[in-house]
């Protein structure tokens, strides 16, 4: 792992008396694609304006490269911000907008002119200096705000759910163009989205976050095949989130019936919530399996079909294969141990967020 | 279809009647070369000749434009400060300072114009100063009402933008809010010099002996009866502030064009 650039240590902030982060704690690395993700309302953006100096936190302290700039105002610090939308200078051409941070430098006019040319090469919009703004598109406005912050060569780039506003087709564009820039600029890139797909496509890490509390940290595939609780199995991807009890280690009782499974460490005869992705459910036409059940719904997606199969065991399965069964067709169901996810059931909704925060911080994210 | 159109013509026609031709007529008399009010006489213009030679209403005719335009210059800068202060409150305080900027305008112009009397003589002696104050005071309200729109308008993410860039406050205050905010600034200053020019009931409450506005000056001089030259000097005014709320309205009526142009080069590409 690479040094720690950046260190939030117990942040809490609240507005009108609305706690948005209560003692959140996170640290970022050099070089790294770090992705805040979670819902509307979560903290992300206001964990992302603590960073970028346009909030104070009540209480916490905010550390860049050892030093505290808990205080420091926005012009004082070395990162640039892509603000969400946009946030071009509209009465500036595309030339001013980027030249802005550079004139206030100082530099001197050559210099800015081959920074401007440079800056705009690397967003593949050459030759767009002396354009307004508000003539281009949703895209490449977009672009303009990224080349109008890493023209000053900032540490790091926060990127408040930059790619919001586009369109489906545009966005995936631009997630690639994303993770070019951060490979040929090399610097930390800290990145606000509620869009999973997004998060899990960029980044190097992925921190999950709701109601103000860190739910899980780690990369997008233990994000994805590890979820630590049922905020996050549910909130990444889809799933199935059951009700089961752990009889012993790696075994698990859903619904009446034993399933084998890998995990272990969660006691005997202890409720735990399981999680089994749509994928991760096999089905059988010859009804052979661990357990039967019947298709009440089909439906095409294109890469795959999704059905809803109401298993024996009074589980309905939200399935996606690529494999099509009719609609009251029995098929078997069965699952491999390694896909069966086991969590910790939450005691209270803080105690949930709380204890899982330790136990992410426990397996090893920490350097 | 066709009847109702041509009612609607002779309402319209009637409105405009009711409402224009007392001026038309104002102004048809300061031309008139004739004392009658009722007698056409033949095309004159010696009652501007008059008004421009009379020393007492070329006096207020200046105290008018300097009132105005002073009490404007400091409304205006008052007012950007204020709306700018209101503009970043919280929802309920927002709604609370923007009501208290609102009462000054609904107000009656005879409570301000006495409130303000009862202030000015336990303070400072009736005069100019004193004048210059209340006009100060009523303008206010119009400046922060013409420049609060332009401030929602903008993105407010633009000056964060530039302290992100390294900006410091004065520099984005100067180089990326004043652009934006900059015709609802104009267009308050031009309201506040109509509104100051038109004002007379708070004027006259606050005004100490020698001085005089205009609008104070013909009400002087009604009482001694009407001299045409009168006629000529509510002319000139009525154009002044004609011209001047034409020049108030132009600027948003142009940047609209602008913007619906800008919107459909957008949707082409």
């Amino acid at each position: 792992m690479e040094k720690e650039l950046i260190r939030f240590e117990n942040i809490s902030k609240s507005f009108d008396s609305t706690d948005v982060l209560k003692d959140l704690t996170l640290s970022i690395h050099e070089n790294e694609f770090v992705t805040l993700l979670g819902p509307s309302g979560c903290g992300k953006t206001t964990t992302l304006r603590i960073l970028g100096g346009f909030e104070m936190p009540d209480s916490g302290r905010v550390f860049f490269d050892g030093m505290d700039i808990t205080s420091l105002p926005p012009n004082k610090r070395q990162l640039n911000t892509v603000f969400q939308k946009y946030a071009l200078f509209t009465h500036m051409n595309v030339a001013e907008n980027i030249a802005f941070g550079l004139k206030i430098k100082g530099q001197d006019k050559s210099m800015i002119r081959e920074k401007i040319a440079y800056s705009l090469k690397l967003v593949g919009l050459e030759g767009y200096e002396k354009r307004s703004p508000s003539s281009l598109s949703g895209g490449q406005q977009q672009r303009i705000a990224i080349a109008r912050a890493i023209v000053n060569e900032p540490k790091v780039l926060l990127l408040d759910e930059p790619l919001g506003a586009l369109d489906l087709k545009l966005r995936q564009d631009m997630q690639y163009e994303l993770i070019r820039l951060k490979e040929e600029l090399g610097i930390t890139f800290v990145y606000v989205t509620h869009d999973q797909e997004e998060a899990l496509t960029m980044s190097d890490t992925v921190v999950v976050m709701n109601q103000g509390r860190i739910q899980q940290i780690g990369s997008p595939e233990d994000i994805y095949n590890e979820p630590q609780n049922a905020f996050v199995a549910d909130f990444i991807g889809e799933s199935n989130l059951l009700d089961g009890i752990m009889v012993r280690d790696c075994l698990v009782n859903i619904g009446g019936l034993d399933f084998p499974c890998v995990d272990t460490g969660f006691g005997t005869d202890n409720p735990v919530d399981v999680v089994i992705r749509p994928e991760d459910v096999e089905l059988s036409s010859s009804g052979e399996g661990q357990t039967k059940g019947r298709v009440i719904s089909i439906v095409f997606k294109g890469v795959h079909w999704e059905m809803h199969v109401e298993s024996d065991i009074g589980i309905t399965f939200l399935v996606k294969t690529t494999d099509h069964f009719p609609v009251g067709s029995t098929v078997g169901i069965s699952v491999d141990p390694y896909n069966i996810q086991i969590m910790h059931k939450p005691v209270s909704e803080d105690a949930q967020v709380y204890g899982q925060d330790e136990s992410s911080e426990g397996e090893g994210y920490e350097p | 279809m066709k009847s109702r159109g041509i009612l609607g013509k002779i309402y319209i026609f009637l409105v405009m009647l009711f409402l224009y031709s007392p001026i038309a007529v104002l102004v048809v008399l300061s031309f008139n070369n004739s004392r009658s009010r009722v007698v056409w006489g033949g095309f004159t213009t010696k009652w501007y000749r008059v008004l421009i030679e009379s020393k007492s209403i070329m006096e207020a005719l200046g105290t008018t434009f300097i009132l105005a335009i002073l009490s404007a210059l400091f409304a205006s800068i008052l007012g950007l400060f204020g709306a700018i202060g209101i503009y970043s409150m919280r929802r309920r305080n927002y709604r609370i300072m923007l009501f208290c900027t609102n009462i000054p305008l609904l107000n009656a112009d005879i409570v301000t114009g006495i409130a303000l009397l009862l202030w000015f003589v336990r303070f400072l002696p009736l005069g100019f100063s004193s004048v210059l104050l209340a006009h100060i005071t009523f303008n206010i309200p119009y400046v922060i009402l013409c420049i609060l729109p332009k401030l929602k308008e903008m993105d407010v993410h633009q000056y964060e933008a530039a302290l992100d860039l390294g900006a410091g406050e004065a520099y984005a205050f100067v180089h990326i809010l004043i652009p934006h905010i900059l015709p609802g600034v104009l267009s308050g200053f031009l309201m506040a010099v109509t509104m100051s020019m038109d004002d007379f009931v708070i004027t006259y409450f606050t005004r100490g002996a020698g001085v005089n506005t205009l609008s104070t000056l013909i009400y002087g001089e009604l009482r001694k009866g009407i001299k045409p030259e009168m006629y000529a000097l509510s002319t000139i005014l009525f154009f002044v502030v004609l011209i001047l709320l034409i020049l108030v309205n132009l600027p948003y009526e142009r940047m609209f064009s602008k913007r619906t142009i800008k919107k459909k080069v957008n949707i082409e590409k």
